[in-house]
C-alpha cells in the first residue's frame, strides 16, 4: 500500500458477492454545492455491508443452520421463508429473520435442545435512512451457555411502518432493551407489555438516535477562533 | 389505590397519569396523624411510595416506585434516565480512537473494561485481533483486575452503608483509593482514563509501577480478610442480607442477569473462562459461585473474586517483567498511535521527543500524524459484537461500520442496565428495607445503565 492513498477496506473471502447496499454517498469533506477545487467532488461512493454468505460458513456455524433449518421444518415453517440470509463476517453469524417469522425462530433457537440459545444479550437498533424499505433494524445477540456458542438474529422494517414482534415472552429481558429502542429508533415492538420511552423524557418528541436526527450543540470559540458544533465539522466518511 | 404524593394539595387523583383512582394524600407539612386517621378508615388501601432519584441509599440517581401495603412491598419498579448523556450517539461524530474517551465514562466504576470492550470490538471489526502485542494485552488484563477489585470494593462499601455499616463504607473506599493511586500513577489519571485504544494501550507502564503494584498486593492481602471477620459470621449482616434478594437460575436467564448475580445462583458462568479474551487463558484463577442466590451469596462472591484477581495481579507482575521494552502498540502504521504519549501531572500529556520529530525532523512523519490523528483510520463495513466480564456481569459492544472514519453505531449492552430488570422479581414480596439490600446486591452503576 502506498503513502498517499486512504486504506481502502478490504473485501474477505468469506464475504459473497452481493454487499447489502445501505448508501450512496458523492463528494467528500462535505463540499456539497459548488465552489469544490478539492477534485474529490464527483466522488461517488457505494456504501455495503457485508452479503450473504454461501455455505459452508465454517465451525459451529453450519451445525446451527441445518438443526435451526431441520427444527423449522418439523413445525411445518420452510427454512426458505424463516430465515431470509445467513451473514458471516468476521467469524460472526447474523442470521436474517423477516419480521413476521422473528418469534418463532427466536423460540426455536431457545428451546431447540441442540440450539439451546437460553440467554439473549438485549436490543440494538440500527438507523439506515437510505436503504429504502429496511431503513430500521434491530439486531439481538444470542448465547448458549449449553453449547457456548454466539449468534444475532436480525430483523428489519421500513420506517413507513416501524413495527417489529416484541421477544417478551420468548426473552422476557428484552423488556427494557425493547424500550430503549423504541425511545431511541422509534422501532414499535407489537406485544410489548409496556412499550414507554425509558431513557427520554415521557413528553420528549422525536427519537434521538435516529440519523436523521441532529446531534445539537453549540459553535464555542476559542481562541479567536469559532470552533462549529460537532455535526457541523467538516468530516471525512 | 391511595397515592401519597410529594407535591401539590390532598387531591383527588382523577385523571393523573400513574393514580387512576383514590385520594392523593400530601405528606409534605401535612399531618401525618391526619394522614393515618384517613387511611385506617379503609384499611385495605395501598400506599404507593416514590424513593429517588435523590435518595441517599439508591445508587445514585436511580427512582424506585415501590407500592407498599404495611412494611411489606407488593409492587416495585424502577424510573430510569436520569443520567442519560447520549454517549451513544456522541460517539457517531468522532473518530474510532476518540470513541474510547466517550465509553469510559459509561459506567463510571468500570472505566478500563469499557475501554477494553470497546478496542476489542474496534480490533475485531479491524480484523488485527491477532496481531496486539502481548505486553499490551498483559497489561490490559492487569488494569482491568485492579479495576474489578476497586468496583467490588465500592460495592461492598456503599452496599454495607446503605445497610448502616459504616465501617464497610471507610473501609471499603479506603482501599478503593490505593487502587485509584495506582491507576493515578499509571494512567495520570483517576478515572477516565482512555488509557486502552485500539491496537493496544496508550503508553507503556512507567518505572517503578511494578513495584508499587506488588506492595499494594501485599497490602490488600492483609486488609482483605478484614471485611470478612467484619461481616461473613455478623449475625447483623446475615440476617440483613441471607434470603434477600432471591433470584434463582431460571430468573437470572429468564431476566438475563450475568456476573456475581447469575452466579451466586450456582452456574459457574464467566466469559474470562468460557469465552477468553486479551490470554485469559493462560493465567490461574478460579470462578467463585455460591449456591444460595440471595444477597449474601453475592457479597461472597465479590469477597472471593477480589482475591482471584489480586492472584491475576501477581501472574501480570511476572509476564511485566519478562515482556520489559517490547512494543504495547500494534505495528501497523495506518492504526497505531503515532506516539508514545508523555505522563503529565494531568493526564496524558505530549511527547517532547515525538512532537521535535514531526516538527524539527521529518515531513512525512507530520503529515502521516495529522491524517491519523485528525481523520482516523477507516473500518472495513460490518458489524461486530465483543463481550467482556466486567464486575457486574457480560459487558457487551455491539458496533456497526459502514467503512468511514467514525463508528456509524456503539451501542453498549451494559450489565447494570440489564440487570437492574430483576429488581422487581427480588423485591416484590419482601420488606421495604430488604429493597435497599437486594439493589445493592445488584451493584447498578447509573453512569452504565442510561449512558
Amino acid at each position: 500500500m502506498t503513502e498517499n492513498v486512504p486504506a481502502v477496506p478490504e473485501q474477505g473471502p468469506e464475504h459473497g458477492a452481493e454487499g447489502e447496499l445501505i448508501a450512496v454517498r458523492k463528494g467528500m469533506f462535505g463540499a456539497r454545492n459548488g465552489g469544490d477545487t478539492s477534485g474529490y467532488g464527483g466522488l461517488v461512493r457505494r456504501i455495503e455491508l457485508p452479503g450473504a454468505s454461501q455455505r459452508p460458513f465454517g465451525g459451529y456455524f453450519d451445525v446451527i443452520a441445518d438443526e435451526l433449518e431441520g427444527a423449522l421444518e418439523e413445525q411445518s415453517l420452510p427454512p426458505a421463508e424463516a430465515i431470509s440470509g445467513y451473514v458471516v463476517h468476521r467469524g460472526q453469524l447474523t442470521i436474517h429473520v423477516p419480521r413476521e417469522h422473528v418469534v418463532r425462530v427466536a423460540r426455536t433457537l431457545r428451546d431447540d435442545p441442540a440450539l439451546r440459545f437460553e440467554l439473549c444479550l438485549g436490543v440494538t437498533g440500527i438507523h439506515f435512512p437510505e436503504e429504502a424499505g429496511r431503513e430500521l433494524h434491530s439486531v439481538v445477540p444470542l448465547l448458549s451457555i449449553t453449547h457456548n456458542r454466539r449468534i444475532r438474529l436480525e430483523t428489519t422494517a421500513p420506517d413507513a411502518d416501524p413495527h417489529i414482534p416484541s421477544l417478551y415472552e420468548v426473552y422476557p429481558t428484552v423488556d427494557w432493551h425493547e424500550r430503549e429502542s423504541y425511545d431511541m429508533f422509534g422501532i414499535i415492538y407489537d406485544g410489548h407489555p409496556g412499550l414507554t420511552r425509558i431513557l427520554m423524557p415521557d413528553d420528549w418528541l422525536g427519537h434521538p438516535q435516529r440519523k436523521d436526527y441532529p446531534l445539537g450543540g453549540i459553535p464555542v470559540e476559542f481562541k479567536g477562533a469559532q470552533i462549529p458544533a460537532p455535526d457541523q465539522r467538516r468530516a471525512y466518511s | 389505590m391511595t397515592v401519597i404524593d410529594e407535591t401539590g394539595e390532598t387531591q383527588e387523583a382523577q385523571g393523573s397519569p400513574g393514580a387512576q383512582d383514590g385520594r392523593v394524600f400530601t405528606v409534605a407539612g401535612g399531618d401525618w396523624d391526619d394522614i393515618l386517621a384517613d387511611l385506617a378508615e379503609s384499611p385495605e388501601e395501598r400506599i404507593v411510595v416514590n424513593m429517588g432519584p435523590q435518595h441517599p441509599s439508591t445508587h445514585g440517581v436511580l427512582r424506585v416506585i415501590l407500592e407498599i401495603d404495611g412494611e411489606t412491598v407488593t409492587e416495585a419498579r424502577c424510573g430510569i434516565g436520569y443520567l442519560h448523556t447520549g454517549i451513544e450517539k456522541n460517539t457517531e461524530y468522532r473518530s474510532w480512537v476518540q470513541g474510547t474517551t466517550f465509553v469510559t465514562r459509561m459506567d463510571y466504576l468500570t472505566p478500563l473494561f469499557n475501554e477494553t470492550a470497546y478496542c476489542l470490538a474496534v480490533e475485531k471489526a479491524l480484523g488485527i485481533e491477532d496481531q496486539i502485542p502481548e505486553r499490551a494485552n498483559v497489561i490490559r488484563v492487569l488494569m482491568m483486575e485492579l479495576n474489578r477489585i476497586s468496583s467490588h470494593l465500592v460495592c461492598l462499601a456503599t452496599g454495607g452503608m446503605e445497610m448502616g455499616a459504616l465501617t464497610m463504607m471507610t473501609a471499603g473506599f479506603r482501599e478503593r483509593e490505593e487502587t485509584l493511586d495506582l491507576f493515578e500513577f499509571i494512567t495520570g489519571l483517576r478515572m477516565n482514563h482512555a488509557y486502552v485504544r485500539p491496537g493496544g494501550v496508550a503508553q507503556d507502564l512507567p518505572p517503578g509501577a511494578v513495584d508499587k503494584i506488588g506492595s499494594y498486593v501485599k497490602l490488600m492481602r492483609k486488609r482483605f480478610p478484614d471485611y470478612a471477620k467484619l461481616c461473613n459470621e455478623n449475625p447483623v449482616f446475615r440476617g440483613r442480607t441471607e434470603g434477600v434478594g432471591y433470584l434463582d437460575l431460571a430468573g437470572c436467564l429468564a431476566l438475563g442477569l450475568t456476573g456475581p448475580v447469575l452466579r451466586s445462583a450456582g452456574l459457574p458462568h464467566d466469559l474470562r473462562k468460557s469465552e477468553p479474551y486479551c490470554g485469559y487463558e493462560t493465567y490461574d484463577f478460579e470462578v467463585c459461585t455460591w449456591d444460595t442466590a440471595d444477597s449474601y451469596g453475592r457479597y461472597r462472591i465479590r469477597l472471593a473474586e477480589m482475591y482471584e484477581s489480586l492472584k491475576i495481579v501477581e501472574q501480570c507482575l511476572d509476564r511485566i517483567q519478562r515482556t520489559q521494552g517490547q512494543p504495547v502498540m500494534v505495528e501497523d502504521k495506518k492504526i497505531a498511535w503515532p506516539a508514545q504519549l508523555a505522563l503529565g501531572s494531568d493526564g496524558m500529556g505530549n511527547s517532547l521527543d515525538h512532537i521535535r520529530h514531526i516538527m524539527g525532523d521529518s515531513m512525512e512523519a507530520l503529515i502521516h500524524h495529522f491524517k491519523l490523528v485528525t481523520e482516523g483510520f477507516h473500518v472495513p463495513p460490518g458489524q461486530i459484537y465483543a463481550a467482556v466480564e466486567s464486575p457486574k456481569g457480560e459487558l457487551g459492544v455491539h458496533i456497526v461500520s459502514d467503512g468511514g472514519t467514525r463508528p456509524y453505531r456503539v451501542h453498549f449492552r451494559d450489565p447494570s442496565f440489564t440487570n437492574l430488570q430483576a429488581t422487581a422479581a427480588m423485591c416484590e414480596g419482601g420488606q421495604l428495607a430488604d429493597v435497599i439490600v437486594a439493589i445493592a446486591s445488584i451493584d447498578p452503576v447509573m453512569g452504565g445503565v442510561d449512558r
